[in-house]
């Protein structure tokens, strides 16, 4: 058995830079990884919404949203929650330390079929490292889209993630970027309140619009009532789900959602397919 | 199809002659019987109704290492796969199971280890003439002398053994016995049809599926769910031994520097199997588990691959501590479509 035909060995990449995105017990680092070998890192070509096995050896793997568009450059990014062991043994990588990556799995969003289309992100917490890729996607090929909406919160001003993009994206006139956190802060220069209710207030039309929306399961449950309150159809509306994972390649068995693998045949779903899937909201 | 006789006077020559592979047969240990390594000189007896544990761990072990390392390098270094293993009286149902099992691991990503442990092994069946109390293979689409997944099959004829092959690796098995093995002729193929046609007689137990596929998820709230996994103790026997089980974790194991990943056997049966870190369980409870159990093997499997996972072997009627029985689950699952 040649290395390279087997899907479970990981590829070799070094952490280029690493940073936190949030404090407290369950910090998110964000890892801007490249690999080390120059042809996987030449053909690595992942698309928004796909994920990544990445891990550390002796400690394990876990399934992790690729935070980054293609079209940053060659290399990948991961905004990682401290929550488990693989999760804390990432945390402990600083750069130059090794990640080891395999991938790109799952499916991803139809990004291509929706040029012309207004772009709606709905996000709350870490929920907005799958929805990054897009915003990102979009901004390369503002050409391409008829705009970006991108609405985005969290509990507290801290608990947001890629805060330093954002002030950029508010000076565009067709990327507008709107933050909210749960609760008052001092110096909070944008809204309070629940990502579902700013949904309501900003009353986007969904007149050519895609909505597609990632966060706490909750928020997620609240946002697809708002988006079908505003008149968007299921198929307008897209999220991408998460569940416990070991292959990544839809043979270990535990990721199903009803009879779709989250590994392969998601992360990412419309509602029109996701709102017949029994335990898709489990 | 080439079909010979073998004088049952002559099984201990077929099995010599076999000896330069590894071989595995069934094998009494204490009240159970499970396949084994056959010594060498060791005449295995073909004497078991089917074995505790199907063979699928010849191809998918209950734990394999997947590669080797050592602690701070990023060198991998996968295991060797090149043993050749004869497993000798393999039952139809669980050669049936690993053509099914196969469609998975060769589903858009092949597995390697799966598939490579496949094309290592042979698989000499021998057909079912007593069939278990809790056996229903016809009813999924198998039965006692199924061929599906074998390379040769055996039929006891009573004085001697039938032999037919099935693939090239059967016939190359047929090719290396020869002379000791009778041409059979017609009258074996009459007796070997009243034998089988007497076994399928035999399986009083059956499960109607008509409808079960396509049925199945709008079941979802139904309260037999709560009814069939109400005694459930959780323990995973019947994944476990079901031969169409293939669901596994993979974890990593150190010793000093010196690491391997290895993947072992799971079950959706486990609370642990879907918890996430954060403590959410998408299936908390056994209900959630049971239905998702009944679900995979009888209609999702089905949607992606066309094929019931689950081939009637009656396992886990047979060994479940607290007697659910899968033929009286489907029972329901038809009264309530």
């Amino acid at each position: 058995m040649k290395i390279n035909e087997n899907p479970y060995i990981p590829y070799v990449a070094t952490v280029e830079e690493a940073w936190f995105e949030t404090g407290g017990e369950r910090c998110i680092k964000t890892f801007k990884v490249v690999f080390d070998d120059e042809t996987v890192r030449e053909n690595w070509n992942h698309r928004p919404g796909q994920c990544a096995m990445i891990g550390v050896l002796g400690v394990g793997e876990s399934m992790i949203s690729i935070s980054c568009s293609p079209t940053e450059g060659k290399f990948l990014r991961f905004s990682v929650m401290r929550m488990g062991n693989v999760t804390q043994a990432l945390h402990q990588l600083e750069p130059g330390d090794k990640m080891m990556v395999r991938g790109p799995y799952g499916n991803s969003f139809p990004i291509d079929e929706w040029q012309g289309k207004q772009i709606l992100t709905i996000g709350g917490g870490i929920g907005q490292a799958p929805l990054r890729p897009i915003v990102e996607y979009v901004k390369a090929n503002r050409d391409k889209y008829a705009g970006l909406t991108m609405i985005y919160g969290a509990r507290t001003s801290g608990d947001l993630c890629f805060k330093s993009e954002f002030d950029e994206m508010s000076k565009c006139d067709d990327l507008s970027c709107h933050l909210t956190i749960d609760v008052e802060e001092e110096d909070w220069g944008h809204n309070v309140g629940f990502v579902p209710q700013m949904l309501l207030d900003l009353n986007p039309s969904p007149e050519n619009t895609i909505a597609i929306t990632c966060g706490p399961p909750i928020m997620i449950r609240f946002v697809l009532e708002n988006l079908k309150k505003l008149g968007f159809a299921d198929e307008q509306i897209y999220t991408t789900l998460e569940n416990r994972m070991k292959c990544g390649i839809g043979k270990c068995g535990r990721c199903n959602a009803g009879g779709m693998y989250v590994c392969k045949d998601g992360p990412v779903f419309s509602y029109a397919v996701l709102k017949d899937i029994p335990e898709a909201f489990a | 199809m080439s079909a010979m006789l073998l004088n049952k006077d002559k099984w201990p020559e077929f099995v010599g002659k076999l000896a330069g592979k590894k071989l595995w047969a069934p094998q009494a240990d204490g009240d159970a019987v499970h396949f084994a390594p056959v010594a060498d000189g060791e005449v295995p007896t073909l004497d078991f109704r089917n074995t505790r544990v199907p063979p699928k761990q010849a191809v998918f072990p209950q734990t394999e290492t997947m590669y080797r390392f050592q602690l701070g390098t990023e060198e991998m270094e996968l295991p060797e796969l090149n043993e050749e293993t004869i497993l000798l009286g393999v039952r139809p149902c669980d050669a049936r199971a690993m053509t099914i099992v196969e469609k998975l691991f060769r589903w858009d990503i092949d597995d390697p280890y799966y598939l490579k442990r496949r094309e290592l092994v042979t698989l000499v069946g021998l057909a079912c003439n007593e069939p278990g109390l809790n056996c229903f293979c016809p009813s999924v689409g198998g039965g006692p002398a199924s061929t599906e997944g074998l390379d040769l099959l055996m039929v006891d004829l009573g004085d001697s053994y039938l032999l037919e092959a099935v693939t090239a690796k059967g016939e190359a098995l047929i090719a290396e016995t020869k002379e000791i093995l009778d041409e059979a002729g017609a009258d074996s193929a009459k007796e070997k049809d009243r034998i089988i046609s007497e076994a399928e007689n035999k399986i009083i137990r059956t499960v109607d599926t008509e409808g079960v596929p396509a049925g199945l998820p709008g079941l979802w709230e139904d309260p037999l769910w709560q009814r069939v996994s109400a005694a459930c103790l959780g323990c995973g026997t019947c994944t476990y031994l079901c031969p169409t089980c293939h669901c596994f974790d993979i974890q990593d194991e150190t010793e000093g520097f010196e690491a391997r990943r290895c993947r072992m056997w799971d079950s959706c049966m486990f609370e642990e199997y879907t918890l996430h870190t954060s403590g959410h369980n998408p299936r908390p409870a056994r209900r959630e588990r049971t239905r998702n159990r009944i679900n995979h093997k009888y209609s999702y499997y089905v949607d992606k691959f066309d094929v019931i996972a689950c081939v009637g072997c009656g396992r886990c009627s047979n060994l479940c501590p607290v007697n659910i029985d899968i033929i009286e689950i489907l029972r329901q699952v038809k009264e309530a479509l």
